[in-house]
C-alpha cells in the first residue's frame, strides 16, 4: 500500500526540483508519443531542443526566442505577483488585447506625423489599456465581492469582440481595399518597435521583460509591499493581523498585472505583429499562467519558464517542417509540460511512502 | 602533394554531388492555417501538396507546417522554410500576407505564393479562386429546396471574399425564390468546429433549413444532420461523407493544377509574378456531385449554369443589381468589374443586416 503523508514543511528540494523533473518526464513520455507516431523519438526531441539553440540556423532562432518568450515573460511576472497572494487573473489574454488596441490607437491618432514623443506615449497608452481591462475585475471584486476568476475570464471574449470591431472599423487601414486589420505599424517609423540591434531580436519589449523580472525580484524580496503579498497568500489570517488592506493589494496586483499584459500587447503589435488585426491574440495570455507556474512564481524561475517555452514552440515548429510532427504532437507535448509539473508538485507538500497493512 | 590533391578532388567531387543533389531537388513549402485533417480548406492545400509530390515524384520535396497563427509565427515558419532551402513557398491564408511581404524580402530568391491576398512583388505572387462562382449555383439550389425561405449563413471573418460569396448566394437564391430570407451569424473563425457548430445550431433554431457555411471544419454539417430536414453544402472540400443529406452540392477547391505548374514554373526558371484569380472554367472551382436529395430538375438548371460558368456565357455578378442601400450598382446586362469584387464591402439590394464594422 502506498499512502500520502502530508509533509510538515513544503520540501525545499523538490519545490526546485519538480520543474526540472517535469521537463524529464514530458521529455520522456514526448518520446513516447512521437515514438507511437513513426518518428525517431531521439530526433525529434533533438529537434525540439537543439535545433534552435545549436541548430545550423540558429543566428536566426535564438533572437526568436527572445521575440516568443518576452511577451510570455512580461505577462507571466504580472500574473505571479497576484497569483502568490491568491488572486486569480485569467484574463490577461484580455488585457493583451486592449494594451494592445490602446497602444496601436494611440500611434494611429497621430498618423503620419513623425516625433520622438510618439512611442513612448504608445507605450503609456498601452499599459493604460491593460490596466483599465484589469480594473473591472478588481473593482467589482473589492466592491461587491465578484470572483476575479470568471469576471477576468469572460472578459477576454469581449476583448476578442472589441478586438474584431476595431480591426473592421476604428482602426481599419483605409487604404486596405476593405480588408480587416490596420495599417502596418511596422512602415510607421515613429511607431515602430523595431529592433534595437538588427538581427538580435532585442525589442523594447525584451527590454521591458527583463525589467519586469528584476523589478519584481526586488519588490517581493526588499519591499514591504512584496512582503504582504507573499504573506497573504502564505499565511492569509496573520496577513489580516499584519494589517495588510485586502483592497488595496487586489487593485494593486490587478493593476500591475493588466498594466504589464497591455505592455506586451503594445510591444507585440507595434513590432513583430505590426497590425492591429482580427487574430492578433495567439494565447500569450493564456500560456503565460503555464509560465507562472512552470516558473515557480519565482522572477528568475518566470525568466528560464518563459525561454523554455518559446523554445518548444520555435522548436516543435521546426520539427513539423522537418520530421513531419502533427501541430496537435507539439501542442499535446506542451500540455504535458504543465500536467507533469502539476502531477509532481505533489512532492513538495506529500511524501509517498509505503504503508504496511496491519490489521486493524 | 599526391595525397592532398587527391583529397581536395574527393573533397570536390563530394562537394559537387551534394550541391548536385541539392540542386537536383525542388524544395517546396506550405504554411497552413487550419490542420491539415479539417476536411475543408487546408485539406484541400495539402491535397495539392501531394498531387505536386505525385508530379514530380524524386525532383521534388516538400514541407508543411500546420495550424499556424497569422501574424510573427507565420512570419517565423516561413523564414525557417526559406532557410532551410525551400525553393518556392505557398502561404495559404489572407492573415499571411504582410509576413510573407516581410519574408520574401529577405530572401528575393525564394519564390512565395500567397493565396487570396492583393499584394505582390517580384519575388511573390497571389493567386485565389472564383469561389463566387461556386457560390451562385448553391444559392439556386438552395432557393429553390428552402421551405422555410430562411437561409442560414455562417460567415468567418467580413472580408470582400466572404462578403461576395454572400451575396453571389442571395442574388440566386432570390432569383428563384423572391421570399427568401438570409439569416448570417458571424464566427470570426475560419476552422473553429465548437464555434462553427454552435453557429450552425442557432440557425437552425430560427428556423434555417438551409445552412451556407464559409468556414472550414464539418461541424456545420454534424449538426445539420443531427436536426435533420436541413440541407448543407460542402465547403472547400467536397465533406462528401455528410452526402446524401444534409450535404447536397460542394464547393470543392482544387488547387492542384495551380501548384504543380508553378513548382514546374520554378523547376524551368520560368516562374513570374502572377495575379490568378480563376473560377470554374479553369478548373480551380469545381461543384461537387449534387446528391439525389435535390430534385432533378433543379440539379439540371444548376448544371446548365454552371455550364453557362465555364463557358464564359454567365457572369454571377450581372445587372440589374442594386446596393443594399437602395443604390444603383450595375445596370441592366452590366457585368461586375474585378476590381469591385476584389474589394467588395456592400451587400446587395435585400440582404438584411449589416456588415460588422
Amino acid at each position: 500500500m502506498i499512502v500520502l503523508e502530508k509533509r510538515p514543511q513544503p520540501s525545499k528540494v523538490w519545490s526546485y526540483a519538480t520543474p526540472l523533473v517535469a521537463v524529464l518526464a514530458t521529455m520522456f513520455f514526448g518520446g513516447v508519443l512521437f515514438a507511437i507516431l513513426g518518428k525517431n523519438p531521439v530526433e525529434a526531441i533533438g529537434t525540439i531542443f537543439w535545433e534552435p539553440l545549436f541548430g545550423e540556423f540558429s543566428f536566426y532562432y535564438r533572437p526568436q526566442l527572445l521575440v516568443k518568450g518576452a511577451p510570455l515573460v512580461l505577462i507571466a511576472i504580472g500574473l505571479s505577483l497576484g497569483f502568490r497572494a491568491g488572486i486569480w487573473n485569467i484574463g490577461a489574454e484580455g488585457q493583451y488585447i486592449m494594451g494592445a488596441i490602446f497602444g496601436a490607437g494611440a500611434g494611429l491618432a497621430f498618423y503620419p506625423l513623425e516625433g520622438w514623443y510618439i512611442f513612448p506615449i504608445m507605450v503609456l497608452a498601452g499599459a493604460f489599456g491593460g490596466w483599465l481591462w484589469a480594473m473591472i475585475p478588481a473593482f467589482l471584486k473589492v466592491r461587491f465581492g465578484t470572483n476575479e476568476i470568471l469576471v477576468s475570464l469572460m472578459l477576454v471574449y469581449v476583448a476578442e469582440q472589441m478586438l474584431a470591431s476595431v480591426s473592421l472599423g476604428l482602426l481599419k487601414n483605409p487604404e486596405g481595399f476593405g480588408f480587416p486589420g490596420s495599417r502596418n505599424l511596422q512602415s510607421y517609423e515613429s511607431a515602430h518597435n523595431a529592433e534595437l540591434i538588427a538581427g538580435s531580436g532585442m525589442h523594447w519589449g525584451v527590454v521591458a521583460a527583463f525589467i519586469a523580472v528584476i523589478f519584481a525580484y526586488v519588490l517581493l524580496n526588499r519591499h514591504m509591499l512584496g512582503f504582504h503579498i507573499r504573506l497573504t497568500g502564505e499565511a492569509p489570517r496573520a496577513a489580516k493581523f499584519a494589517g495588510v488592506n485586502p483592497a488595496r493589494l487586489i487593485l494593486f496586483c490587478l493593476g500591475l498585472a493588466g498594466a504589464l499584459a497591455g505592455l506586451a500587447g503594445m510591444f507585440e503589435v507595434s513590432g513583430p505583429a505590426g497590425v492591429v488585426s482580427i487574430d492578433f491574440n495567439v494565447g500569450y495570455g493564456f500560456t503565460a499562467i503555464i509560465v507562472a507556474f512552470l516558473g515557480r512564481l519565482h522572477p528568475v524561475g518566470i525568466l528560464l519558464a518563459g525561454f523554455l517555452m518559446a523554445l518548444t514552440y520555435i522548436g516543435g515548429e521546426i520539427a513539423q517542417s522537418q520530421l513531419g510532427l502533427p501541430a496537435a504532437a507539439i501542442q499535446v507535448f506542451q500540455g504535458m509540460l504543465l500536467f507533469f509539473l502539476l502531477a509532481f508538485d505533489l512532492l513538495t507538500n506529500f511524501r509517498i511512502r509505503a504503508a504496511r497493512n496491519e490489521v486493524a | 602533394m599526391k595525397f592532398t590533391s587527391l583529397l581536395t578532388s574527393a573533397a570536390m567531387v563530394l562537394g559537387l554531388a551534394t550541391a548536385a543533389v541539392a540542386e537536383d531537388k525542388t524544395k517546396v513549402g506550405f504554411v497552413y492555417v487550419g490542420p491539415v485533417g479539417d476536411g475543408g480548406w487546408t485539406y484541400e492545400h495539402d491535397k495539392g501538396r501531394l498531387a505536386v509530390e505525385a508530379e514530380f515524384g524524386d525532383k521534388v520535396e516538400t514541407v508543411f507546417v500546420e495550424s499556424v497563427p497569422e501574424g510573427p509565427d507565420a512570419e517565423r515558419v516561413m523564414t525557417q522554410m526559406a532557410l532551410e532551402g525551400a525553393d518556392l513557398i505557398f502561404t495559404t491564408s489572407f492573415g499571411y500576407m504582410d509576413p510573407t511581404i516581410n519574408v520574401a524580402k529577405k530572401f528575393p530568391n525564394v519564390k512565395f505564393e500567397h493565396a487570396t491576398g492583393y499584394k505582390t512583388a517580384d519575388n511573390v505572387s497571389v493567386y485565389s479562386a472564383r469561389f463566387y462562382e461556386g457560390r451562385a449555383v448553391q444559392g439556386h439550389i438552395a432557393g429553390k429546396m428552402t421551405k422555410s425561405n430562411t437561409i442560414g449563413y455562417i460567415g468567418s471573418y467580413p472580408i470582400p471574399e466572404v462578403i461576395r460569396g454572400i451575396n453571389s448566394a442571395y442574388i440566386h437564391a432570390k432569383k428563384v425564390n423572391p421570399d427568401v430570407e438570409f439569416k448570417i451569424v458571424w464566427a470570426y473563425t475560419w476552422f473553429d468546429p465548437a464555434k462553427e457548430a454552435d453557429a450552425a445550431t442557432v440557425l437552425i433554431e430560427q428556423g434555417a433549413d438551409v445552412i451556407l457555411q464559409h468556414t472550414d471544419s464539418t461541424a456545420p454539417q454534424a449538426a445539420a444532420q443531427e436536426a435533420g430536414n436541413v440541407i448543407t453544402f460542402g465547403q472547400a472540400s467536397d465533406m462528401s461523407e455528410y452526402a446524401p443529406m444534409p450535404r447536397v452540392s460542394s464547393i470543392i477547391d482544387n488547387w492542384a493544377p495551380y501548384y504543380i505548374a508553378r513548382t514546374q514554373a520554378v523547376m524551368d526558371g520560368s516562374w513570374e509574378t502572377v495575379n490568378t484569380w480563376d473560377g470554374i472554367a479553369q478548373g480551380m472551382v469545381e461543384i461537387g456531385e449534387i446528391s439525389d436529395a435535390v430534385p432533378a430538375d433543379v440539379k439540371e438548371e444548376a448544371l446548365a449554369m454552371k455550364a453557362a460558368m465555364a463557358a464564359g456565357d454567365y457572369h454571377p455578378f450581372t445587372g440589374p443589381l442594386k446596393k443594399q442601400d437602395g443604390s444603383d450598382w450595375l445596370a441592366e446586362g452590366e457585368v461586375a468589374d474585378d476590381g469591385t469584387l476584389a474589394g467588395m464591402n456592400f451587400y446587395v439590394e435585400g440582404l438584411e443586416g449589416e456588415i460588422p464594422q
